[in-house]
Formats: structure tokens, sequence, C-alpha cells
């Protein structure tokens, strides 16, 4: 692998840019003229938006426009869509609503934008924002999916009767999996809230558009996952403005856990008012904002029942979901409750009987999308909270009951679509349980009882699909893109070399991992290559980085291009040393012929590229090559979690004694960063289990609106974790690699909240397991 | 208006700005150092945090004008020429940071927390503890306890 | 946040002075309330007057028994003084727990008391040590002082400028924070007196804003221990309700703080 080849532990290139203050983040650039937008938002859930009296704001110190959504869609600036199409099980389409990026003729949550204020400063935008005076008439509000599909609720669109968007269904014949399951020695029956959650990146939101009027031409910077689909969707859809016109840019971005792959109302209105007031125009998100107007995640509530024959394996297994999916439908809301989630609803099993039953519903809350797992931390929860309440129930050991049902021949096909391409659950399953000494627990749950506490364990054996693919199949399925991704390798004459990807970083630390391939392959010291993304004027094209995606996809497609790359020098270096092509290696930065001294400088051979004095017959000069990959298969990361706690009785207060995290994420590319991004997803699933909620009230008024009130996993909440990684390698892609971004966030809570409930002996507890709630289910 | 004179990073500053503006946006906006960060508006992430007169505080917590006749040293300032803090130097080599975006404040706090405590006085509980003030997204903090025990040796 | 002009004073004459002729000042001491506050324009004073330049207010002193606190001294200078530690090291001990370390730079204990916040620390403590709160115009009785939430007895124009209490023969603060907040869900302060009194000082819990609790004060003062007050009762009537927790797991937190700090006083 070499020093800083693939598996090396390479320190961070991106890095110094960052501890010394000087990354660029969108909000750090500004433009000479540039105004700030600041949105007037409605204050109320649900309201006809009777006038918009804009004079006072007018008249403003320092105000260049006031906006609204009659002007915009005027101006033919088209609805915001979802882009992946679910229709219900009758065959019927989904029910999507209007959605206009200011709203027209209805506000449908609080935070709703009806108008636009642009001026000199962003004291004088808030304060001209402040005196719009916007007459509203106040509808009844629903915030509840469960609640909304009810006959009688207040109507989020009119084209969605009782506010359902769609009734889907996978999996075999409802009937015969509830024959099944009424056939089964042993049913475990659950009812689960999977909890809404903010994303809470760190760096908020922002746009700066630009509109050139000479060149008719428009820049944005925008805190973007996926710039090239931000430009896609903002053309093709919105009318902004047509491809070849627009440049977005997302530069150094904070963050982003699926809230920042959305293209949200505020990129779009910043783009059109600078082409319609003539300036730069910039807006940057505070908390509250962010919190009531970032794509929420999760939120649905499910009811499962799963049988069991006499040898405690899984006959059948039935699940009915609503989901609630806010307002409007974001991009890709419609595939998380139901490709994301119910397909991996079989878990790490093998169950031949699967039924699954989604509802999505409207709402009068902030629209809900991706976030950090989308989809599959609501399936692994469901499937591994059964699976321990069943363990319970026929009081075997929980992990002798998965043990029992694992799929442990591949491939595997499920029921529910996917196709298990390879794995080893039994491997991670024991190394976790050895790591954790689960075999000496009883010992420190007397231990621990000794001094009062009550102490509980509890694992949670996860399975999640990465690099969402192929393309074909996924367009079957409904979705509006392909999912393939681009690279395109440049060589310099000198041999330097700059990987040009379509994958974006924001924390992954692409700009090391993806150069470590470069190095690996050619033996090139790191500081010899540069990695570019992000911005649609440099990288050709791109679908971003989302669904743990960069590694098993972007990645490859890089290495894809060196393939190209490396047959070329070969050839090249093949006819320098009048060798056979087949004879040449490369490796530690010189190019030799196999079994003899015969070799050449890599930067003797690329300059030969680029001088080409001297190239074969009738090859090209130059050494830059470029791919297109699109995967064969999801990748099939797995591993086994096993939370450790000690409850407090009298406060009900949980300690997280231990996490050990045994993961299978094929090859590892880098073992530092990988690590790490264990770490932000396990804080993030630990977070969903005992700390964040958030919370509106019967009118719609979020109350949980900032950190005063919505609770981020802070240093002192969380443990030191014990991490390990088992490789079985993907055979899907070239690198072998699985995908480990939001893993931890998928695996987590379920092993937290068996454990807590192992602890107090109640199994009746929903996420967040605060301390108020678990205190409660000791004292009920 | 009032006039503001303070220095920054070991550099003597002075401007006309509103009494309101606040001390994170004088440096960010006036000064160009867009190192110090805003990521909330409750006084909790911390991605704000610099040093005046050589304690930590969030600079979106106090007022510029506050902050005149001060010292104050941001992220940018921290370096000593090409030199990186110690500090600077174990949020590398351990990984703990990742999108950047509550590094610079990170890094301030831990800075702070050494100088306050010491090196002997800072096991991991403390450490999480005296954290209280900063929030990650990314790194699950596990990677920054282990940044400020290195750092902490380092700087004792 | 909206427009405001700030005034830093030197002397309470001056600070008091420059209130008389702002149409809607507010005197301001450390500020990591009222900023954030006024950032999200839920405060619009025309006129802020710093009186943390005010030299006078500053600084912890110990007259034989008597502890005087300056109003401006932060919540980082009552948590690490040495004097103050020998004297009641529990009110060092609960000023480490107030926000996070880069607030407690800024913040004051005349500041916080002075904002009354239902959820803040301090007033718990002046509560049970049976403090005394001075201003620049009297002084006046804790108990006299706080009038429910974020209310006080303090005129307009009226600055604290010290608190004092005699120091206790035990004390100590026990705090359940809010899990987001980190304001205290139910802070107890316990005290017992020189002269074998006992006080209790809870906040963050109470739907009135700090309170003492008679009760436990009355069994506290004549057996000092946490079985004294096993019997004694909260009323989850009188306790606040919300997103994070009811009424009831309140009141349950009310006394196992107040048994924790009874043990941790010794």
């Amino acid at each position: 692998m070499g020093a800083e080849g693939i598996g090396a532990r390479v320190l961070r290139k991106e890095d110094k840019r960052f501890i010394t203050g000087k990354g660029k983040y969108t909000d750090d650039f500004k433009m000479l003229g540039m105004h700030y937008a600041a949105f007037v938002r409605s204050p109320h859930a649900h309201a006809t938006i009777k006038s918009i009296d804009k004079s006072a704001a007018e008249a403003m110190d320092g105000v260049v426009g006031v906006l609204d959504g009659k002007q915009l869609t005027g101006d033919g600036i088209g609805n915001i869509i979802c882009g992946w199409a679910v229709n219900s099980k009758d065959g019927s389409p989904m029910n999507m609503g209007a959605w206009s990026a200011l709203a027209t003729e209805k506000v449908r949550y609080v935070g709703d934008a009806a108008a636009v204020v642009i001026a000199s400063t962003q004291s004088q935008a808030r304060a001209a924002a402040e005196a719009v005076v916007v007459e509203y008439e106040v509808l009844p509000a629903i915030v509840s999916a469960t609640d909304a599909l009810k006959d009688g609720a207040p109507q989020v669109h009119e084209n969605a009767p009782n506010n359902l968007i769609f009734d889907w269904e996978i999996g075999e014949n409802a009937d015969a999996v509830e024959t099944a399951i009424a056939g089964a020695a042993h049913v475990t029956e659950l009812e689960i809230e999977n909890n809404r959650l903010v994303p809470n990146a760190m760096e908020p939101r922002a746009a700066m558009a630009h509109y050139d009027e000479a060149e008719d031409h428009l820049t944005l910077y925008t805190t973007s996952q996926n710039p090239h689909v931000a430009r896609l969707v903002l053309s093709a859809f919105y009318q902004v403005a047509p491809e070849h016109k627009l440049r977005v840019i997302a530069p150094d971005v904070g963050g982003g856990f699926g809230s920042k792959i959305f293209i949200y109302p505020e990129e779009i209105v910043c783009l059109w008012a600078s082409r319609k007031c003539g300036v730069p125009v910039k807006w940057t998100s505070d908390r509250t904002e962010a919190f009531l107007t970032d794509a929420h995640g999760r939120d649905h509530v499910t009811t499962a029942k799963i049988g069991f024959d006499a040898n405690n394996k899984i006959v059948g297994f039935k699940i009915d979901t609503v989901a609630n999916l806010g307002a409007y439908m974001s991009l890709f809301s419609s595939a998380v409750p139901t490709y994301l989630y119910a397909t991996l609803l079989s878990g790490q099993y093998n169950i031949s009987n699967i039924h699954c039953n989604v509802r999505t519903a409207y709402t009068n809350t902030a629209p809900v999308d991706a976030y950090r797992g989308a989809g599959r931390p609501e399936a692994a929860f469901v499937v591994e909270r059964i699976m321990e309440t069943a363990a319970r129930e026929l009081g075997v050991s929980p992990a002798e009951l998965r043990r029992a049902n694992f799929v442990t021949e591949f491939p595997h096909q499920t029921p529910v679509i996917m196709a298990y391409d390879a794995g080893d659950f039994g491997a991670t399953l024991d190394a976790a349980m050895d790591a954790a000494d689960y075999s000496g627990f009883e010992a420190r749950r007397t231990e621990a009882a000794s001094r009062g506490k009550k102490r509980g364990i509890g694992m949670s054996c996860y399975i999640e699909a990465c690099g969402i693919a192929p393309s074909a199949a996924v367009g079957s399925l409904g979705a509006g893109v392909g999912l393939w991704e681009s690279a395109e390798v440049r060589v310099n004459p000198v041999g330097t070399v700059e990987i040009l990807t379509g994958s974006h970083s924001h924390g992954q630390g692409h700009e090391t991992s993806f150069a470590q391939l470069v190095c690996d392959r050619f033996g090139l010291p790191i500081d010899n290559v540069q990695v570019v993304h992000g911005d649609t004027d440099k990288v050709q094209f791109g679908m971003g980085t989302y669904g743990s995606r960069s590694g098993a996809v972007g990645m490859s497609a890089i290495a894809k291009a060196l393939d190209k790359v490396e047959a070329k020098a070969k050839k090249i270096a093949a006819h320098l040393m009048e060798a056979d092509e087949g004879d040449i290696v490369i490796e530690n930065g010189e190019v030799k012929v196999a079994g003899t001294d015969k070799a050449l400088g890599w930067h003797e051979i690329c300059l030969a590229a680029y001088m080409a004095h001297n190239l074969p017959e009738g090859m090209e000069p130059g050494l830059k090559e470029g791919a297109f990959y699109d995967p064969a298969n999801f990748t099939f990361p797995s591993g086994t979690y096993i939370c450790e706690v000690e409850v407090d009785p009298d406060t009900g207060t949980t300690e997280i004694i231990q996490f050990v995290a045994a993961d299978d994420f094929g090859q590892i590319i880098n073992p530092m960063i990988v690590d790490g991004q264990v770490h932000g997803g396990l804080a993030q699933g630990i977070g969903q289990a005992m700390l964040e909620n958030a919370v509106y009230d019967d009118s719609g008024q979020l109350l949980s609106a900032s950190y005063m009130d919505y609770t981020m996993p802070r240093a002192d909440d969380l443990p030191s974790f014990v991490t390990s990684t088992h490789e079985t390698r993907c055979p899907s892609n070239p690198l072998g690699i699985k995908g480990c971004g939001e893993a931890g966030a998928i695996g987590s809570p379920p092993a937290v909240i068996n454990a807590i409930t192992d602890a107090i002996g109640n199994n009746n507890l929903s996420m967040p397991a605060t301390p108020s709630r678990v205190w409660a289910a000791m004292n009920v | 208006m009032s006039t503001v004179t303070m220095t920054v990073n070991g550099k003597e500053v002075s401007a006309d700005v509103e009494d309101r503006t606040l001390l994170s946006a004088y440096l960010r906006e006036n000064l160009s150092l867009t190192g110090t960060h805003v990521g909330c508006d409750t006084s909790q992430c911390g991605a704000c945090v610099v040093h005046v007169d050589g304690k930590a505080v969030k600079s979106c917590t106090m007022l510029a004008v506050q902050a005149s006749g001060s010292e104050v040293t941001t992220i940018e300032g921290l370096a000593n020429g090409g030199d990186l803090h110690p500090m600077q130097t174990a949020f590398k080599e351990n990984h703990g940071l990742q999108c950047g975006f509550c590094t610079p404040g990170m890094i301030m706090s831990a800075v702070d927390m050494v100088n306050r405590l010491g090196a002997d006085n800072l096991d991991e509980k403390t450490i999480r503890e005296e954290l209280e003030g900063n929030i990650c997204r990314c790194t699950g903090y596990h990677n920054i306890v282990r940044s400020i025990e290195a750092a902490a040796k380092q700087m004792s | 946040m909206y427009e405001t002009k700030y005034h830093s004073a030197s002397t309470t004459d001056e600070a008091v002075s420059i209130m008389g002729s702002a149409d809607d000042g507010k005197f301001v001491a450390g500020g990591q309330t009222l900023i954030p506050t006024m950032k999200q324009r839920l405060a619009a004073p025309s006129d802020l007057i710093d009186l943390c330049a005010i030299d006078a207010m500053k600084g912890i002193s110990i007259d034989g028994n008597q502890v005087t606190i300056g109003a401006c001294t932060t919540h980082a200078e009552v948590a690490s003084n040495i004097e103050l530690k020998a004297a009641c090291s529990a009110l060092c001990d609960l000023a480490a727990t107030i926000g996070d370390p880069a607030v407690r730079h800024r913040g004051t204990i005349g500041g916080s008391i002075a904002n009354n916040d239902p959820a803040a620390d301090y007033p718990a403590a002046m509560m049970a040590l049976n403090a005394q709160i001075v201003t620049n115009k009297r002084t006046i009785d804790t108990d006299d002082f706080f009038n429910g939430l974020f209310e006080t007895a303090l005129a307009d124009d009226e600055i604290i400028t010290a608190v004092t209490f005699p120091a206790p023969s035990k004390a100590a603060y026990c705090k359940f924070p809010n899990p987001a907040s980190r304001y205290a869900m139910a802070g107890v302060f316990v005290a017992k007196l020189k002269n074998g009194m006992a006080r209790v000082g809870v906040t963050g819990a109470g739907s009135d804003g700090v309170f003492r609790h008679e009760g436990m004060e009355a069994a506290l003062s004549s057996d000092w221990s946490a079985d004294a007050i096993a019997g004694e009762s909260v009323d989850a009537g009188d306790m606040l309700s919300d997103i994070h927790a009811d009424s009831a797991y309140r009141a349950n937190l009310v006394k196992v703080m107040a048994s924790r700090a009874i043990a941790a006083a010794g």
C-alpha cells in the first residue's frame, strides 16, 4: 500500500486551512456591491395570504427590492419538485402539492417565506423584512402524520385528499405474510416512533448569487453537497437559467448530513433576486431559521409484528409505517421512507416473508427529507428493536437469536428488492461481543446494583445500503436522476496530478483519501496530488455526496480514470524504452521494464506525453482521462454495535459506560478518516436515541427551535468509542469499498434503546430516552 | 457609532462601528478575519470563541465596542508565524476535525482550557465537561478529546 | 439586533444619570443573557449602560464571617476565589456550573441576580444563604428581592452593587441541568447557617421562579441529614412543565437534588 497509499493512515491535506482559520465557507465570500436578503417568514403554520403591503419596507434605507411569490411565479420560476416518483400500490401517482419558493396563496408551515427584502446591509434587510405587512387568514393546522390521515383533518394541499401523498407497499403478498405469522410459534409485536430530528450542520445554510448582465450569466455560491445536481435542477426545473449560463460553487461546506443535498427556496430566490435587482445577493441563515426551514429527518410511526417457528427461525415480518413528509415534498423525500427504508427491513436475517406498507402524509411542519442514514436508521430501529424484544420474550440470548437467523450465504436475495452481495455477519457480532466482554456483563450488572445503579446492555446488528445504484435500476423505481459518478485525472507535464471529482467533501476528507488512490497507483507523494471539487466550472459533472456514495461510487470513478491514465502511460513507456507494454510496471514514481534495469521517471513519461516529440504512432498528445462509473449494485455495509449503560434510578439519567462498534465497510482507504466517520455517526445516533427531538405544538409552532430546547450532543454526553473493522470486500466495485458515512447513525439508536430498556426492565420507551422519560418508564 | 480601537493578533486596529456591532461581526466583516465563525444565535455553539485579554469569550455575545482597548486573539493569530500552535498540530495529528466549521472556536477554547487548568488537571472527564460551550456535529468529540490530551502534554 | 447606544459608566451615579436621559435604557453587566436576547430582537433597549467598568462593583471580600461579592464579579472569578472557597465553597461550585467557560469569563453575579431567570443558579444560593442584595439605594433582604419569573424588587434606575451574606457552617448546591440549555431543570442550594437554621433555595423547577422549601428547612433545622427530608413532599402542582420534563419529574428532582446537596454538604 505504501506510506500514503490505500489503507494508510494519512493525515488530512485539507486540515491546515481549517486549523488556521483559512477555510473559505460561503458566508466568508464577498462581492463588490453585494446586498443582503432577508425573508419574510410566516409565523403561522397554516394560513391564507390575504394581502402583502410592501410600501413601508420599500421606503426604508438601503432597500432595493421587496419581492413576493406572485412576482416570482410571474417571472416563470418553476415550483420546487420532488425528484423521485413513487406510485401508490393501486398504481396512482404520488400527490405532489405545489411548492413555490415564495408562497403565493397559502403558507403551510412556520417559516414558509411569503416575501423577501433585498437591502444594502443585513441589518437594513432584516429591519425592512419586519416592516412588510402580510395579512394572513389563519387556518387550522395539523402536525401529526397519523392525525393528518384521519377524516376531517385540516387539508395541507388540495390535490392530496386526507393529506395522503401515497400509500405504497413492498414485499410478499400481505395476506400470505399475515398467514405465515398467524401460524408462528411465537409472535412479537411492537409500536415504534422514530423521532423527528433537525440535522444541524454547524455551518448554517447560505447562498450568494451574482448576475452578470453583460454575459447574461449567473454564479451561485452555496452550501451544497452536490453543486452539479443543484445546477441541473435550478436550470431544468426552476428555469433560473440554462445550465451553461449558471455556475454553482460549493466551497468549503461546514457539514451536511443530508440537509445540504436539497435545493432550497432561498437559493432560487437569491438567484432570481440578483437578476431582478441587478445586485449580488447574499443570504446567510441564522440558527433559528435553520431550525425552521432546513429539511428535518425521520418522523415515522410504525407498528410491526414478527413470527418465529419453534426453532426460533423467523417465519414472517409485517410492518406498517406512517411517515411525515411535512408541508411540501422535498427533493428525495419520497424515496426516504420507501426505497431507502423498507428495502432494508430484512436486516441481517434470512426472512422469506416480509410485507411493509408505507403511507406518507402532508402536515403543517417543515419538509422532511434525507438526514444521515435516511430511511436506513428507521429500518434498523424497527428490525433491531423487535429482534431484541423477541429474544427477551423467548428467553433466549439476543445474540443467539440473531445468529440463528443470519444470512450466511451470498449473494442473498431478500423479498424487499435488495440482493446482498457479501458480508460476514457472524464475524462482526463476535468481534463486538469480544470487545464488549459481553459474557462478563452479568457480573458488571450485579456490581452496579450494589452501587444503586441499573445496568443494561443492548445490541444492534445493522445492515444498510450505500451507493444507490445502478442508474437504470433506480430509474425504474422512479428516481429522476442517474446515480453514477464522474471523475477526471489530469496529469501535468511535470508529473503532478489533479483529480477532478463530482463528489463533494464537506468534512469527509476527500482531498486526502481520493489522493491516496493516486499515491497507491503510481507511488507519487501525496503532496503531488490535488483534489478539485465543488465547482461546476471546473468539474465536468457529478452527482455529489450523500448516501455514503463517495467511496464506493466516487472513488470507483477515479479508479476507472486512473486505469486509462495508467494504460496510456504504459504505452508511452513501452514505446520509449522499446519494451513490451505488458512488461511495464509503475511503482514508487518510476516506470520500469520488468526484469530489466530499464526505467524512466514518472515525470519523464508525463513530459513525453505533452512534448509529443516521440509518441507511439497515432497517439494523441497529453495525459488526461475521464470516466463515468455506474455501479452494478448497492453496497451493503453491516456490523454489530453494543451499548452498555447505567441508569440512575433517582433521576432517570443514563450514562453510556461503553459503546462498541464492529463494522464491515469492505476495503478501507484511510482508517483514520473511517474511524472519524464512525465516531460522528455514533454521536448522531446516540443523539437521536437519548437527546434530540424536534417538537411542534398542536398549532404548528416549533417548540425546539434553538439549542436552548433542541439537545445537541455535547462532549460530556458521549463516551469514547471502541471501534474495529472487519473486511469483506464489496464485489460490485473495483476498489471493494462499501461506505462508512452513515453506519454509525444507523446502527446505534436500537443498541442504545435496547440497553436502556434492559437496564430498567420496561420495554416501553420511546426516543429520545431523556432522563424524564426513563424516570417515568421506571415509575409507571 | 463609536470608535473602537483594539489590538487584534498583535496589530492595533481602529474603526468606527455601529454600537450594536458584535465582536464576531467586526472581526469577520471589518477585519476579514473569517476564521471566527457564527453557528448559533443563543451563545451555545462556541464556533465564535476568541481570546480577549487572554480569556476565551464568545465573540457573538460581546459588542465590538466592549472589546475596545483589549487584546484580541483569533484563530488566525494563534500560530507563531509559520509554526503552528501545539493545539493546532494536535487537532491535525489526531483527526480532531472534519468539516472544520467548529474547529477555530474549539481550538481557541481548548487552548484556554489548558492555560487555565494545566495538563495535569485535564483527564478525559474534565476535558469533556470543559467543552460544554463548543458544539461539534461531525466528530462525536472522540478525536477532539484525544487532540486536547495530546496538546496539553505538549503545552506543559 | 436593533440599533442601540452603548455607554460605559465609571460610577453608579454616572450609570443612573445616563439611564435617566435614555428613552428605554438597560443596564448590562456581562450581557451573556441580554446580548443573545437583543440578537434575537426580543429586547430593544435604546441605550445599553455597561456597569463592568465600575471598579467599586468588582471583587470578593471577606470580613470576619461576612462575605461580600461585587456585582460585576464574573462567574469565573467566583468559581476560583481561594478565600471564598474557604468561606463558602458551595458558591464556588455553583458558579463553576453556570453556562460554559467562555460564558463564565463574561457573565456576572449581579447580572444573573438582576435578571432572575427562573432557571438561573445564583438566586437559589442567595435564598439559601439569606443574602442581602446591596444596591446603589438600599439593602434588600433576599426574601424580599425575587418576585417571580424575571421580576425583582429593583427599581428601573436601581443597580445591584454587591451581594453580602454570612458564611454558612455548611452548604452545597446540587443541580440537574436541562439537557439542552444546561440551565437548571432543578437546582437546590442547601445551607446550614451559623445560627443553626437551615435554608433551602430551589431554582429551575418552580412555576413561579426561585423559592424556599420551608418544609425541608424546618426538618433540616432540627436534623441536618438527608433522612430528615425523606418525608417532605414537593407539590408537583407548583412545578414547571415543558417539553423537557413534566411537573411530577421536576418535583422528584427537587427532592433528589436536595438529598444529594445535603449529603455533599456533609
